[in-house]
């Protein structure tokens, strides 16, 4: 699961990592009255799951609480890359003397962890990877040893950051490794990480995957779930425990098993190019050892998306007892009533 | 021969007393595989349909001579369960486990890598079988024959589709390596195995989105393999950013599309 902006910082403050104070708005109005309490310029930023938002007009400086709520207005409601804005950010505004890059990611090649760190932050750290290779220091870090002092003195001086802030990065980089170990993340990223003209390092945005699979240790994790933005299916579907995603197509699809559910709905999508483009609706795996109650839900699901037009089930029969899943396929025709 | 696992291999199954765990242990017993040993913590001095069992993993090799684990453990507990298996020096850990922190996952291959006595296979997968030999996990035995295809795959079902059509053929070894973010045994293990394997003529490899193993793997055939290799992917039509079933099928960015990995995987069809 990926955090919004502010819930990646919350978690950072929650580890000691230094943040600046903001608050959280959904209405023009809390924007004003967090302006008010926070008492300086601010920043209003959208709060989606997509970069770029700078550039699409979602970030705007605001000097005073009329201004912020003025320019809350315009931000809420903003479609930017297809993701609608629900939420801003108003945050103290920084003044900023240079922006750094820091991350702490799974390295799935190699099967540990890396660190990431650059003096070029704040833009496209993709883009200083691929252009600009000797800026971006790449270090793995060892999953059992982790971020110890001596590890964060190596990435500051990889990355080459000034002498007088490697004190302060050295300890945050100690922190946002607690944030990805203690909060089971699988990404914790921090561009831009700010020195200010008086010399104090601070996170200015972050970014934090959270392992869907560790959730089970984590209660407080399950605020973070974004109920506006997810598909209304797929909520459903997370509620019977099924592995679903809404796909743009008609034909609503029901397998075993993630490979074979994605293979097939590749071979659907090929053949339905004869007919015009008709494409998968969904992807939907009731797992290896589906039961015919599992098949039940699965095909409430599937048949009640609108979208859906026919309905193909692949199921391989190794576990799964293929009998039990065609006879409720069978009850087909008396579902597809029942809905209409 | 057959890769990791052949007639001399004696199995213990990690939480065998579970109801996953029993029914699969029927399974593999019925499937002709040696299953010489069950461990649960407190539950030493029990049985399965006559199999012992032990508290803990070195117990149990100290007295059934077990050289393989076979991990039905929740994701939970599972973490432990594997650590004790290698600080037991168990030569082969195949992890069927679902849905493991992928925090713990990274700690045990570590501790394993460290240790260097034990391969750790999954987790997330279906197991491995060499047909007519041995049986470790939940691949179903009967859709197929013992023969000299090798079959490596991230997926569970495609590895018993294929299993399957090609049952006619048949198979010197079906290794299911799993769909998490990290796994013990990757592609380029098997595929390595299965070059240096007398018995195997030919390789099939089932890949899906996600990660890059299938472009590294592509990389390594060109480079060590001289056996012909088959190789599919699965996820064409996944979006980006979606994670689709395995919790390591994610497209990001343009690294891990089928489309990448079909691009480089000219290579494989032809070699």
């Amino acid at each position: 699961m990926d955090l919004y902006e502010y819930q990646a910082k919350h978690l950072f403050g929650k580890h000691g990592v230094p943040v600046t104070a903001g608050e959280v708005c959904t209405t023009p109005d809390a924007a004003h009255e967090a302006t008010r309490k926070i008492g300086s310029a601010v920043v209003v930023k959208a709060q989606v799951k997509v970069g770029g938002r700078g550039k699409a007009g979602g970030v705007k400086l605001a000097t005073n609480p009329m201004d912020a709520k003025g320019k809350a207005t315009d931000i809420l409601g903003m479609d930017i890359k297809g993701h609608t804005v629900y939420k801003v950010l108003v945050t103290e505004a920084s003044d900023i003397a240079e922006e750094y890059y820091v991350s702490f990611l799974l390295d799935r090649a190699n099967r540990s962890f890396l660190a990431m760190a650059s003096v070029a932050g704040g833009v496209d750290i993709e883009e200083v990877a691929a252009t600009r290779p000797d800026e971006l220091a790449m270090i793995r870090v060892d999953a059992l040893e982790g971020c110890t002092p001596e590890k964060a003195r190596e990435i500051v001086e990889a990355a080459g950051f000034p002498e007088a802030t490697r004190a302060q990065i050295e300890e945050i980089l100690q922190k946002l490794w607690r944030v990805l170990v203690e909060e089971d993340a699988t990404l914790v990223e921090v561009n831009p990480l700010v020195l200010t003209p008086t010399g104090t390092v601070l996170a200015l945005d972050g970014k934090v995957t959270l392992d869907d699979n560790a959730h089970y240790r984590h209660a407080s994790h399950a605020d973070f779930v974004d109920r506006d933005n997810t598909d209304p299916i797929e909520l459903r579907a997370k509620e019977f425990d099924l592995n679903y995603v809404k796909l743009e197509g008609e034909v609503g699809i029901v397998g075993n098993g993630a490979g074979l559910v994605m293979s097939t709905l590749d071979v659907v999508a090929y053949a339905g190019e004869e007919f015009g483009g008709i494409r998968p609706a969904n992807f939907l795996d009731i797992g290896g050892g589906a039961s015919a109650d599992v098949m039940a839900n699965g095909l409430d699901i599937v048949l009640n998306d609108p979208e859906v037009e026919a309905v193909f089930v692949n199921v391989f029969g190794g576990i799964t007892s293929c009998d039990a899943v065609a006879n409720e396929a069978a009850r087909l025709p008396n579902r597809r009533q029942q809905r209409s | 021969m057959a890769i990791w696992l052949d007639e001399s291999s004696r199995i213990l199954v990690q939480g065998m007393t579970g109801s996953e765990g029993t029914k699969h242990t029927r399974l593999m017993v019925k499937s002709g595989a040696q299953i010489v040993a069950g461990v649960t913590p407190g539950k030493a001095g029990q049985d399965v349909d006559g199999i012992p069992i032990f508290n803990d993993v070195a117990a149990a090799m100290a007295d059934t001579g077990a050289n393989v684990s076979v991990v039905f453990v929740p994701p939970r507990f599972a973490k432990a369960a594997v650590i004790e298996a290698i600080d037991a020096e168990i030569a082969l850990c195949v992890v069927i486990t679902e849905g493991i922190p992928v925090h713990d996952t990274a700690d045990f291959f570590q501790y394993s890598v460290n240790s260097g006595a034990t391969r750790i296979s999954g987790p997330n997968c279906p197991g491995i079988i060499s047909p007519g030999k041995s049986n470790a996990g939940i691949i179903p035995a009967s859709i197929t024959t013992a023969g000299r295809i090798g079959l490596v795959s991230k997926s569970g079902t495609l590895t018993y589709q294929m299993m399957y059509e090609l049952r006619d053929l048949g198979f010197s070894s079906c290794v299911g390596i799993g769909g998490d973010p990290i796994i013990g045994t990757t592609h380029i293990d098997a595929l390595a195995a299965f070059q240096d394997d007398p018995e195997t003529d030919a390789i099939v490899m089932i890949g899906e989105i996600g990660g890059d193993a299938e472009e590294r793997a592509a990389a390594f055939i060109k480079d060590n393999v001289t056996k012909p290799v088959v190789g599919y992917v699965a996820g064409f039509t996944a979006p980006e950013g979606k994670t689709m079933g395995h919790a390591g099928a994610i497209v990001s960015g343009s690294a891990g599309t089928a489309l990448a990995k079909h691009a480089r995987g000219h290579v494989l069809t032809l070699t």
